[in-house]
């Protein structure tokens, strides 16, 4: 095998951060390699560096790609040459048309009118490649996420795609359509597409990648090739953190005390189809120091419940009652669910959780200004002191709390969500997919923070697309299905064979 | 040596858009001193120059802060007129006193600017839909209060809300040893002493602010910058005041204005309604999941822009001592104009007040530089044309190269 393309000593700053240092980086031709690393590592920067989203002149440092220096301009001249990226951060447009989305900007026209049959005829031979089941002129907004990754798939194919980048492309996906796209890797890979995925989720890596090259704090530390043997979770994190790591799961006393939270009777309807119920009489609680999980398939209505409950931030014609400690509470709005002790912690952080062109600092304080000023007026030094308290905590990885958010990795925009929860002083807090997109010494740290919200008494409900997770964590796991509980197990009773079991049965 | 000549490069690199303001405006100045051959900054045209832009910068606040909640309000201009008119009427052909007027010009204002922010926060109505409405409704109520006539003239007590000027509290002997010394007919102390006042404060709260960012361990500017940037400011200042007190002190009109400039840089800086406004204008879903009131404040914006219009309009009209249908035609454009040269970001979000009130003074001494120029309406607003599409264009120029 040949190398398709090999980056040498690329070095990529920023102001005030070197997010590359002297990375190298050698991808063999028709293999899938796979980069890990921690979060901030620099694994986007470099993919943007190749797919010219930072043009040559912007970095140093060398790419060689099918055997010649490439220079790209931007993304269109590397496209050219078969270099396709597909970001952490989906890019269709949601109001047009899958068939729309795929020709965008490559359509299929002659002297600048759109040749529809061609069009609807192409899309459909390109769902079937990557095996999506939807009719060319679906809007995009219609479809879950897991989809929309298919069509963002389908797109590449559209071009001539020689080296396929994808940026962790199963964060936000269920377990069945990470294995669907999975699948559709490994059949690209003997149609001859080179393709680099990001990952965190090391099982999947393992699944898939021949090689794997571990990047950490800007510098490419391993590459180690499945033909050797040697692509183990455990060396990948070893790698990953520089230090080994025995438990996934930190240990926590698990002794629940008096009733914290508790909801009975929770019916919600859809916001726009007035006829359909998302949520069927939910009754569920959380007791002080508890953890508590709610497992379920993608699109079950875990998100609905958790933000119907949260101030009625989502539906319509919502009734039920939430307790909490015995007192039945307001929640009819967002600031009185928080001054009541509720925090939400939402799964789709660029759009729901952050302001992202302010920076860290004033994102943190947000859902709790009260607490950092006087009269109205803030105080801009406790806030600042606050703000660095969270940042050494949660070990946030930035210059200073005065970068802009916009400006973090994907999963230290999600601490920066997490603080400005946790920064509420919530009783209850709700977390929906907190460790979506985050690096394994992340999660760890994060599991702490939740273990100790819990040994202080409060509660928290965890809403999680990844079993192990729940299994590793909680002390009691709901299943739901279809916008209904279906069933409550034990940490002891609890596997990923039984939840299944009981969703499926449903 | 060389590395520090680096960094200052890179920080005025960083920062351009905030130095390029001030340089702006003082080239604009310098320029216009050059070729009106020393009129613009003689006394009388300097207080001139403060009495035209009063109403413009006293909107363009309320402005900066629709523009950051994420929204737009085009019917200033009507809304400022309309006030003007009924204030008009109401002192000229009802003969209600001036007191009584005021307050219910002021009231007035809040209501429609409440009218307006009841549609765009509760109905979800593209602001400038509702706006555009109101443009033209508040203009068709100005032509049918006026009877498409000229309203006027005012009693003294009316005009003194935007020709009078603050009486000078020095004793006479002093002020004529000063007069005698800078060898003009007038010299007002006050207006002296409140300029030294005004720089001894900037230069404390400059000092502060960089003790503060050191202990903080905050990146700041570099020292050099600091110190240039206050003598510049400060010795204008000097010199604008200076030239003020040679002829007859400080304009009512300039005192609110700066009171106001004070009151809504603090508001918007360091208040939480203020970081709510720039939260909701960043990302209204997040701001709204963070328990914050998005509607409320939305409705709050406009019903302040309706109050500070209506302001405008009371100044508007006392300084020309009449209320005509065609006050505030086109004002919203200026208006809107200062808001955007001064940085703000049509998307929301950003914008700081004081951007927006140099961007009213850019604007103020074009139309003032080009007015002694003599050059025809014509001309000048294809000339303020370009100058708003180049500062904006500089704007992105500069976010695109950092990319
Ligand atoms: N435009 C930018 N300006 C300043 N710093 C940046 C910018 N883009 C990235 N960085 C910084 O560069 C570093 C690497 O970021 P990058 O997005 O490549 O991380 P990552 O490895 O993809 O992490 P994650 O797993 O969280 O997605 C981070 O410290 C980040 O804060
Ligand atoms: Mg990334």
């Amino acid at each position: 095998m040949t190398p398709l393309l090999e980056m040498r000593s690329i070095t990529k700053t920023f102001p005030g951060v070197k997010a590359l240092d002297q990375v190298n980086l050698q991808v063999m031709e028709g293999e899938i390699h796979a980069i890990c690393g921690e979060n901030g590592a620099g694994k986007s920067t470099l993919m943007k560096v190749l797919s010219g989203v930072y043009p040559a002149g912007s970095y140093e440092g060398e790419i060689h790609y099918d055997g010649q220096l490439a220079q790209f301009r931007d993304i269109t001249d590397s496209e050219h040459r078969g270099i396709i990226i597909i970001h952490q951060e989906l890019a269709l447009v949601p109001l047009l048309s899958i068939a729309e989305n795929l020709f965008l900007g490559n359509e299929r026209a002659k002297n600048g009118v759109i040749n529809w049959r061609e069009t609807f005829a192409r899309t459909e031979g390109l769902l079937k490649k990557v095996g999506l089941k939807e009719a060319p002129s679906t809007l995009i907004e219609k479809l879950g996420v897991g989809k929309q990754q298919l069509v963002e798939i389908a797109k590449a194919l559209s071009k001539e795609v020689r080296l396929l980048i994808l940026d962790e492309p199963t964060a936000a996906l269920s377990e069945a359509d990470s294995q669907a796209l999975l699948d559709l890797m490994l059949e690209l890979k003997t149609q001859g597409v080179t393709q680099i995925i990001i990952s965190h989720k090391l099982n999947e890596v393992r699944r898939v990648a021949d090689t794997v090259t571990v990047i950490r704090d800007g510098t490419s530390v391993s590459t180690t090739t499945a033909a050797s043997g040697n692509i183990t979770e455990d060396r990948i994190v070893r790698d990953m953190v520089g230090r080994d790591m025995s438990d996934r799961y930190p240990p926590r006393p698990r002794n629940p005390g008096d009733m914290l939270l508790e909801v009975s009777d929770w019916n919600v309807w859809h916001p726009e189809q007035a006829e359909r119920q998302v949520i069927s009489d939910i009754s569920f609680n959380v007791r002080k120091g508890e953890v508590v999980g709610i497992a379920g398939l993608m699109g079950s209505g875990r998100t609905e419940l958790a933000m119907s409950i949260f101030g009625r931030s989502y539906g319509r014609n919502i009734s039920g009652r939430v307790r909490l400690k015995g007192q039945e509470i307001d929640v009819s709005r967002i600031d009185r669910a928080i001054a009541n002790g509720l925090a939400y912690v939402t799964e789709d952080r660029k759009s729901l959780g952050l302001v992202l062109d302010e920076t860290i600092r004033t994102n943190i304080t947000l859902a709790n200004l009260p607490a950092v000023s006087r009269s109205g007026v803030i105080n801009e030094n406790q806030e600042t002191t606050i703000a660095e308290g969270y940042r050494g905590a949660l070990n946030i990885r930035t210059p200073s709390v005065f970068q802009k958010v916009v400006n973090l990795s994907g999963g230290n925009q999600q601490k920066v969500v997490l603080s400005k929860w946790l920064f509420a002083e919530p009783e209850v807090l709700i977390l929906d997919e907190p460790t979506r997109g985050i690096d394994v010494g992340a999660k760890f740290e994060i599991y702490g923070i939740i273990n100790d919200l819990a040994a202080q008494g409060k509660g928290v409900l965890m809403i999680s697309s990844e079993m192990p997770e729940l299994l590793g964590m909680c002390d009691r796991i709901y299943v739901m299905n279809e916008g209904e509980f279906v069933g409550e197990l034990t940490a002891e009773d609890a596997s990923q064979e039984r939840i299944m079991s009981l969703i499926v049965t449903e | 040596m060389d590395t520090t000549n680096k960094s200052l490069g890179d920080y005025f690199r960083h920062h351009m858009r905030e130095y390029g303001l001030l340089i702006a405006l003082i080239a604009i100045m310098v320029f216009f001193q050059v070729v009106t051959d020393g009129t613009l900054l003689k006394p009388v045209n300097i207080t001139n120059l403060f009495l035209q832009n009063s109403y413009i910068i006293i909107m363009a606040l309320g402005m900066l802060v629709v523009i950051v909640s994420g929204n737009i309000d085009l019917s200033v201009g009507s809304v400022m007129g309309f006030v003007g008119a009924f204030a008009a009427v109401m002192i000229v052909e009802w003969q209600v006193p001036v007191s009584v007027t005021i307050l219910a010009s002021l009231l007035l204002g809040t209501l429609i600017g409440a009218a307006q922010g009841y549609f765009v926060a509760y109905w979800k109505i593209p602001s400038f839909i509702v706006t555009l409405a109101g443009m033209l409704v508040f203009r068709g109520l100005s032509l049918w209060l006026l009877e498409g006539q000229s309203v006027g003239p005012f009693p003294k007590s009316f005009q003194l809300i935007s020709t009078g000027f603050v009486p000078d509290i020095f004793p006479a002997g002093l002020t004529d040893a000063l007069a005698a010394m800078s060898g003009s007919r007038n010299f007002n102390g006050l207006s002296m002493a409140l300029g030294v006042v005004a720089v001894a404060f900037i230069i404390w709260t400059g000092l502060r602010d960089r003790a503060h960012n050191a202990k903080y361990g905050i990146e700041d500017e570099p020292q050099a910058f600091f110190v240039a940037r206050t003598v510049i400011i400060s010795g204008a200042l000097l010199f604008v005041m200076f030239k003020l007190s040679t002829f007859r002190g400080v304009p009512n009109v300039l005192v609110s204005m700066v009171v106001l400039t004070v009151i809504y840089a603090f508001l918007t800086a360091n208040t939480t309604i203020g970081r709510r406004i720039y939260a909701l204008g960043g990302n209204v879903k997040a701001a709204k999941l963070s328990g914050i009131k998005t509607e409320r404040l939305i409705f709050l914006s406009f019903v302040n822009m309706g109050l500070l219009a209506a302001l405008a309009g009371l100044i508007f009209a006392a300084r020309l001592n009449t209320a005509t249908p065609k006050a505030g035609f086109a004002v919203e454009l200026d208006v809107i104009a200062a808001v955007f040269i001064g940085g703000a970001s049509m998307s929301g979000g950003s914008g700081k007040v004081i951007g927006a009130v140099v961007g009213a003074f850019i604007m103020g001494v074009m139309n003032n530089g080009m007015s002694i120029l003599g050059i025809g309406i014509d001309y000048q607003q294809v000339i303020k044309g370009l100058v708003l599409l180049a500062a904006v264009f500089f704007d992105v120029y500069n976010k695109t190269k950092q990319g």
